[in-house]
């Protein structure tokens, strides 16, 4: 399979005047095509800085980062930008939707950042992207008037939406309870069957079954590599749930 | 990056805080109305000053007596006998540049007729109605006749013949005693109304200079001001300038001595004005600009408020692909349209004052399209001005602090 990301001794130092802090020291690491992996790690195990510089928001000390056949590791700021606009999708623990913005603008809004997009291609990529998470009906509302696990859709939806190589999801079940865990899960599943290479940190064991490839982080180096034997389906998992009466998500 | 979505993201932000926006575009709506509606006001007095000026008559030029010298001590203005009658008639003889002229003899006095009167008298000549441009309501103007016999006919004005007779009552041919001397009405001047210092034009009587001369002050030959009306605008110094040689001649004075009479042309007072307005101009519209940059301010403060309280977004916006450049036109943008937007508001707000002014308190109040471009032009520059440095801020931040901002 083709490797979308790959990562040769991915180093990182932080310099904090003193002390320099060794946060990657020599990461090697091949992500391919169609791809739905965790990354996985005690706080301060550099899965973070990791994400950071596969997402294109930080540049590595040392170390050569190829993303979708292209070096980026020597990019300047503008293009990194372009990179992040065009190849990459986030999704966050804390969904950063723009308040009192609707759905349809949210998931929107890196079209805008995209000077070939005309106004009404983005509503309909969005309108799209909306329904692939299932939320086509909640276009107009206000992440306010969503759910938890909705605005975490909304959220999937932007990431979706300017066709990226891989989607990037930094604990996206960090802030959900079980089910909307799974709900979130199950779109991730559905999405990765159409061939979107998903990663995503969490440190929730159970949430890194769902996925098929484990990569353990410590200390700023892989500690070890799992492939999951059986991985758990989302869906069927959600549906087995015993129901809840004040379940919001149904 | 188009210009385009730019707009529309700066527009979305903008709109989503409608009160905040509305606030912080104030201090600019202010400032706009305040310079459109002060610079109205100050050329509305400028206006109302020059018309004023005009209305004194056409191509005026006055010669007064200076003040004269008793002992050292100086007296007031006007009351050296140093014009004389005969300086009248040379400079009638000798001037080609003059038009008309007459002398004017001041008297001030009861006037008697049903009810009475205290009103000023002056003696002029016939051509004193054409250099002031005055004009008669019904009967007639005195005669040249009239002034060689020292008639005793006059012409009123509207204020004095409504305080005679009663409102609206045509005076002429009425009989009235002016300081016991009978005199014949012949003529109700057209109403002049107030002038802009609020002073009656229509309370005075016009009689002939001779008859005023001869029985109210006494003496034929002292000359207490002469209004003179040149033969075109462009003559007023040619005429100024041969009355000025005739009396030095006549006087035996060199070019170097003061004389001691005065000539004022309307060109003279109306600069004198002119100069006055626009010093009054320049301070109103200071004041108002200051109030300008105090909303220019404003609309830093609250683009520094918003840069800090939207860290996050501004991280997530550049997680998705914003360049540095692309959030600090946002930033830009946002505060050029709050100043654009306020600057339009501010110029309908403005001129609704300026119009109501004039509406409710009849201030003479004239608009004019270079206070509005003005006041736009200084308020869209204020607003690039004062949204730079929060934009700057906010474009310098580092996409991944600012996604962890709290």
């Amino acid at each position: 399979m083709h490797p979308i990301i790959s990562v040769q001794e991915l180093t990182k130092i932080y310099d904090m005047g003193e002390v320099k802090v060794h946060a990657l020291r020599g990461i090697n690491l091949d992500i391919c095509q169609g791809e739905l992996s965790s990354i996985m790690g005690p706080s301060g195990s550099g899965k973070s800085t990791f994400m950071n510089i596969v997402g294109c928001l930080d540049l590595p000390t040392h170390g050569k980062y190829i993303l979708d056949g292209q070096d980026v590791s020597g990019f300047n700021k503008d293009q990194l930008a372009n990179i992040r606009n065009k190849k990459i999708g986030f999704v966050f623990q804390t969904f950063n939707l723009l308040p009192r913005t609707s759905a349809l603008e949210n998931v929107e809004l890196p079209l805008l950042y995209n000077p070939g997009t005309r106004a009404k291609e983005r509503r309909e990529r969005a309108m799209e992207a909306l329904n692939m998470v299932g939320l086509s009906e909640r276009a107009g509302h206000f992440p306010n008037q969503l759910s938890g696990g909705q605005q975490q859709r909304v959220a999937i939806a932007r990431s979706l939406v300017n066709n990226p190589v891989i989607i990037l999801a930094d604990e996206p079940t960090g802030n959900l309870d079980t089910r909307t865990s799974y709900e979130v899960m199950g779109i991730f599943q559905q999405l990765n069957k159409k061939g979107i290479t998903i990663a995503l940190i969490t440190h929730e064991p159970e949430i890194s079954q769902f996925t098929s490839r484990n990569v353990l982080f410590r200390d700023g180096k892989i500690f070890k590599e799992v492939k999951v034997a059986t991985v758990r389906n989302a869906v069927e998992e959600l549906a087995a749930l015993p129901p809840e009466d004040d379940d919001l998500n149904a | 990056m188009k210009i385009l979505n730019l707009l529309v993201i700066a527009y979305r932000s903008l709109n989503k805080n409608k009160v905040r926006s509305l606030l912080t575009m104030l201090g600019i709506i202010i400032g706009v109305a305040s310079v459109i509606a002060m610079i109205a006001i100050g050329q509305g007095s400028r206006d109302a000053i020059q018309k004023q000026i005009a209305s004194m008559g056409t191509n005026v030029i006055m010669i007064s007596p200076g003040a004269g010298f008793r002992g050292g001590v100086a007296t007031a203005a006007g009351s050296a006998v140093s014009l004389k009658m005969d300086d009248v008639n040379a400079i009638r003889a000798n001037c080609p540049a003059v038009k008309y002229l007459s002398p004017v003899a001041r008297a001030n006095g009861q006037v008697i007729a049903i009810n009475n009167w205290n009103t000023s008298v002056n003696g002029v000549y016939i051509e004193y109605f054409d250099i002031r441009d005055l004009n008669i309501e019904s009967g007639a103007r005195y005669t040249d006749e009239d002034e060689k016999r020292a008639a005793k006919v006059c012409i009123v004005g509207k204020t004095v013949s409504d305080n005679l007779f009663g409102a609206d009552v045509d005076p002429v041919g009425q009989k009235v005693r002016i300081r016991s001397v009978p005199f014949t009405i012949i003529g109700l001047l057209k109403s002049k109304g107030q002038n802009s210092m609020g002073q009656d034009q229509d309370d005075i009587i016009y009689a002939p200079y001779s008859t005023i001369q001869k029985r109210m002050r006494g003496s034929s030959t002292d000359v207490q001001q002469v209004y003179i009306s040149a033969i075109s605008e462009a003559d007023i110094p040619v005429a100024q300038q041969q009355i000025d040689s005739l009396l030095r001649a006549r006087k035996n004075l060199s070019l170097t001595e003061d004389p001691p009479y005065m000539i004022r042309t309307q060109t003279d007072i109306a600069q004198t004005a002119t100069a006055t307005s626009g010093t009054m101009i320049t301070l109103l519209a200071s004041i108002a600009s200051i109030s300008l940059l105090v909303g220019g301010i404003g609309i830093m403060n609250i683009m520094l408020v918003s840069v800090t309280e939207r860290t996050r977004e501004i991280g997530l916006r550049m997680a998705i692909g914003a360049r540095g450049r692309d959030i600090l036109r946002q930033f830009l943008l946002e505060a050029m349209l709050l100043s654009i937007l306020g600057g339009l508001i501010g110029i309908a707000l403005g001129v609704g004052v300026s119009k109501a002014l004039v509406q409710f308190l009849g201030w003479p109040v004239t608009l004019t399209s270079y206070s509005i471009i003005l006041a736009f032009t200084f308020a869209t520059i204020i607003g690039v001005f004062f949204g730079w440095y929060p934009a700057r801020k906010a474009a310098n931040l580092i996409p991944m602090d600012a996604l962890r901002y709290e």
